[in-house]
């Protein structure tokens, strides 16, 4: 109970883990909202104009429950991880500023326009105000992506007299190769997630034998779209990924795989529990040599086990950074095999006369959110001992003077209030939901919309 | 290098003052002005498109902060943990409030999204104020390399002083009825009907209020930092600032008197921008006062970010900067009609009927 480092860690990991829940949606639907509307624009395709109206409104739901989620975050830095702050600011201070300045302003003055703007817009100026928000997220997005990937894999950085980490070359820093590598991955995961959210809605719907032909278009897009990403997010994206951890993160990735063991030919556990105690993997179902093959793309590559590190190079929680790797990469592997066969059914054109498909369809949207959020957590336990990778330790970043009693107040108070936000936030989209596509749009902050009174709908 | 970050920190976070501000006082103002739905739709109406972009400030000035004065931030917020949790806490609520109310159309779902709002937004006013009463005043910062802060130790304003106290809380008081005022300007300048009417007359005995606790909160620093003032007097661009602000006062009456709504308000973003101005001038370069020690104040030159990382953001900061601006301006001008808060004839029918 007196370790503030585990505290001030949770409560980062869940307030971080909570904000995540809403970009993911937000930066992947934007991308679907930008194809939608130019459908709609270029070839005056009228359902995907409705599509895209729809979306939209739970796009603006879903943004602000991302805003006000995501000021803590910055707060955080200051108030939990002071030292932190201090020793890398100099340098993580440019990206952060970076993203508030030229993305945050974009999105902030963009987010009114494509949620209640379309009618006073026109076509044109409302399909640019909805790539506009779309370039708003996706430049958040690699803003922060490049923050955290200096974290994971510090380059572009030089010390100054009182051993604080400064900035040493500012392209270097922003071209990071892991920045790249983890960026593509990040966004097409939240492409997948957005994909199977709108084949959720779109199964539901098709079950419900409701909203027809719109939520045939969901289903079209959320199948197809998502098998693009859920292919893309494993090959080349998550592959280079591991290979780069593999590179430059050796005893992460013994640590992902629970292996102890070095030598060629290295296996590739599917199922197995690691036993860090007796140094093992228990009840290992395993394919040799194949994690040799995805890490260095030859058999004949020895790949380190934990053995060959000191116990104090380990991540912190072994276990947790195993079940984490596995969740994300078996989850990934099954949304391919969903979507292939989904798109399959589409392109022979029985998807929608198939329910048992369907519900597995509607019942699937959860487990991109889970696969996202166990793919974070392999990052970031995997990064563990360290804050900024093999330079500055997580046990030296935290604020001295903040008691393990206060940080725990604050982490249970995020609790209940982020308890209380989702269930608003399920409250609102189901709404939405139960509305569905069609009828009269609400405006903005409850004016009267011209076709009938009052914002909401009942 | 010192005086710009120091130059850009200050405009970022006066900009966030007068403009998070107007919509600050405005929501806290709901349940006072609006006295109908369609009343508390158009305070609402007035702030929705702004209020999201304006929080974007408050970011921006952490960006500054994290960018070019690491140390200032690393040794402020942890002092300040609980109390700035509590604003983290209002900020969540308010921006949700500001969100959902407008989704379902049920009376009591309003009113209470307005309650929250309305309380929110009015300790935010008062906490941002007792904030900027702890820069002026001082922090115990002593031996070491961290402090904390009570929330209230023997609630006077040397050695070893808490969040609130005498001199702190009048700024806060200060600051909430400054907003409030400055909110209710800006709902002058956005809608019409009875609700403007009544606006106008509580801007009329805000600012009133606003003045006198100025004129105590103005006598109360001459004996908390007696500094500041030689510095106002020697600093060319103090004076600027209090012109500015003087030129706010008498411009944003006559305003006022002729009912040039658009002016008033400007009026009232100028008197603020002025004063924060000007204190941010006469702090200058120090940027945490300490109350044990002044030798342990921490000025902007010693908090300063390495040079190399400064020079990279001086060349993309400027540019950010107007970008904001210009969105800024767009913002505006794509919002000058006034909101209607009495029914017309073809609205009428009662609400939640669709």
């Amino acid at each position: 109970m007196d370790d503030p480092t585990l505290w001030h860690r949770l409560q980062f990991a869940f307030t971080i883990v909570y904000h995540y829940l809403f970009p993911q949606l937000t930066m992947g639907l934007a991308l679907h909202l930008v194809l939608w509307k130019w459908r709609a624009y270029r070839h005056g395709d009228a359902i995907a104009g409705e599509t895209a109206r729809f979306w939209a409104r739970i796009f603006g739901v879903n943004f602000a429950f991302g805003v006000v989620t995501g000021v803590p975050m910055e707060f955080q830095f200051g108030t939990n991880w002071a030292r932190f702050a201090e020793h890398t600011g100099g340098v993580i201070g440019q990206t952060l500023a970076l993203e508030g300045m030229f993305a945050f302003f974009l999105e902030s003055a963009l987010i009114a326009a494509v949620v209640w703007g379309e009618k006073r817009l026109g076509p044109k100026r409302h399909f640019l105000c909805t790539l506009g928000v779309f370039v708003g997220s996706w430049l958040s997005g690699y803003f922060i992506v490049t923050t955290n990937a200096f974290m994971q894999h510090p380059v572009g950085h030089a010390f100054d007299d009182k051993g604080r980490m400064i900035l040493g070359s500012v392209s270097e820093y922003l071209l990071n190769p892991w920045a790249i590598a983890q960026y593509a991955h990040t966004m097409i995961a939240s492409v997948v997630t957005a994909s199977f959210v709108i084949a959720a809605v779109g199964a539901f719907y098709t079950l419900k034998k409701l909203h027809q032909p719109t939520a045939a278009l969901f289903l079209r897009s959320g199948v197809r779209v998502g098998l693009v990403a859920a292919v893309l997010v494993a090959f080349p994206t998550g592959d280079h990924q591991a290979k780069l951890v593999a590179r430059h993160q050796p005893v992460a990735l013994a640590a992902m795989e629970g292996r102890f063991e070095s030598g060629t030919h290295a296996e590739l556990t599917f199922i197995g529990q690691p036993n860090v105690r007796e140094r093992r993997i228990d009840n290992a179902i395993q394919a040799p040599a194949v994690l040799s093959i995805l890490a260095f793309g030859t058999p004949q590559r020895s790949v380190q086990g934990l053995n060959d590190f000191p116990v104090d190079q380990w991540p912190t929680n072994i276990e947790l950074l195993y079940y984490s790797f596995h969740v994300m990469a078996g989850l990934g592997t099954l949304f391919i095999a969903l979507m292939a066969f989904s798109t399959f059914a589409d392109v022979r054109g029985w998807l929608a006369r198939s329910p048992p498909l369907l519900w597995c369809l509607m019942l699937a949207f959860p487990f991109p959110y889970i696969a996202t959020t166990a793919g974070w957590m392999t990052a970031e336990l995997g990064r563990q001992p360290w804050l900024v990778y093999g330079l500055f330790r997580t046990v030296d970043g935290t604020s001295q003077n903040v008691s393990s009693g206060n940080v725990l107040f604050t982490l249970i108070g995020f609790t209940g209030l982020y308890f209380a936000l989702g269930v608003l936030f399920l409250y609102l989209v189901g709404r939405e939901l139960a509305h569905g596509p069609g009828g009269p749009a609400p405006s903005a902050y409850g004016d009267p919309a011209p076709d009938g009174p009052g914002g909401g709908h009942g | 290098m010192a005086e710009f970050w120091f130059a850009a920190l200050a405009i970022t976070l006066v900009l966030y003052s007068v403009l998070d501000g107007f919509d600050f006082g405005a929501a806290a103002l709901t349940l006072v002005l609006g006295k109908t739905e369609p009343e508390r739709r158009a305070v609402i109406s007035a702030i929705g498109p702004f209020w999201d972009g304006n929080e974007v400030w408050l970011i921006a000035s952490g960006g500054i902060l994290f960018l070019a004065f690491p140390s200032v931030l690393a040794l402020a917020f942890p002092a300040f943990y609980l109390a700035l949790f509590l604003v983290l806490w209002c900020l969540i609520l308010r921006g949700i409030a500001m969100e959902v109310r407008s989704h379902v159309t049920d009376p009591m779902w309003r009113s209470f999204w307005d309650v929250v709002l309305a309380l929110s937004s009015g300790l935010l006013a008062l906490l941002f104020g007792v904030a900027l009463g702890n820069v002026v005043r001082g922090m115990p910062i002593g031996e070491g390399s961290t402090f904390t802060l009570a929330f209230f130790t023997h609630f006077g304003t040397t050695g070893n002083v808490g969040l609130l106290d005498w001199y702190t809380v009048s700024v806060g008081l200060l600051s909430l009825v400054a907003l409030l005022a400055h909110g209710a300007a800006f709902l002058v300048y956005r809608t019409d009907g009875a609700l403007r009417e009544r606006a106008r007359l509580l801007e009329r005995r805000l600012w009133i209020g606003g003045g006198v606790l100025f004129a105590l909160v103005t006598v109360e620093t001459r004996f908390v930092r007696p500094e500041l003032f030689d510095a106002l007097l020697e600093r060319p661009l103090a004076w600027a600032f209090s012109a500015l602000s003087l030129a706010g006062v008498v411009g944003g009456a006559r305003a006022y008197a002729r009912e040039h709504d658009r002016l008033a308000f400007l009026g009232s973003s100028a008197v603020l921008a002025g004063l924060l101005g000007a204190t941010a001038t006469a702090l200058f370069p120090t940027m945490l006062h300490s109350t044990l020690d002044p030798a342990r104040s921490v000025t902007a030159e010693q908090a300063l970010s390495a040079p190399y990382g400064l020079r990279v953001a001086v060349v993309w900061w400027p540019v950010a900067f107007a970008l904001a601006a210009t969105y800024l301006a767009f913002a505006f001008r794509a919002n000058q009609e006034k909101i209607r808060s009495e029914p017309a004839v073809d609205d009428e029918r009662p609400h939640g009927s669709t």
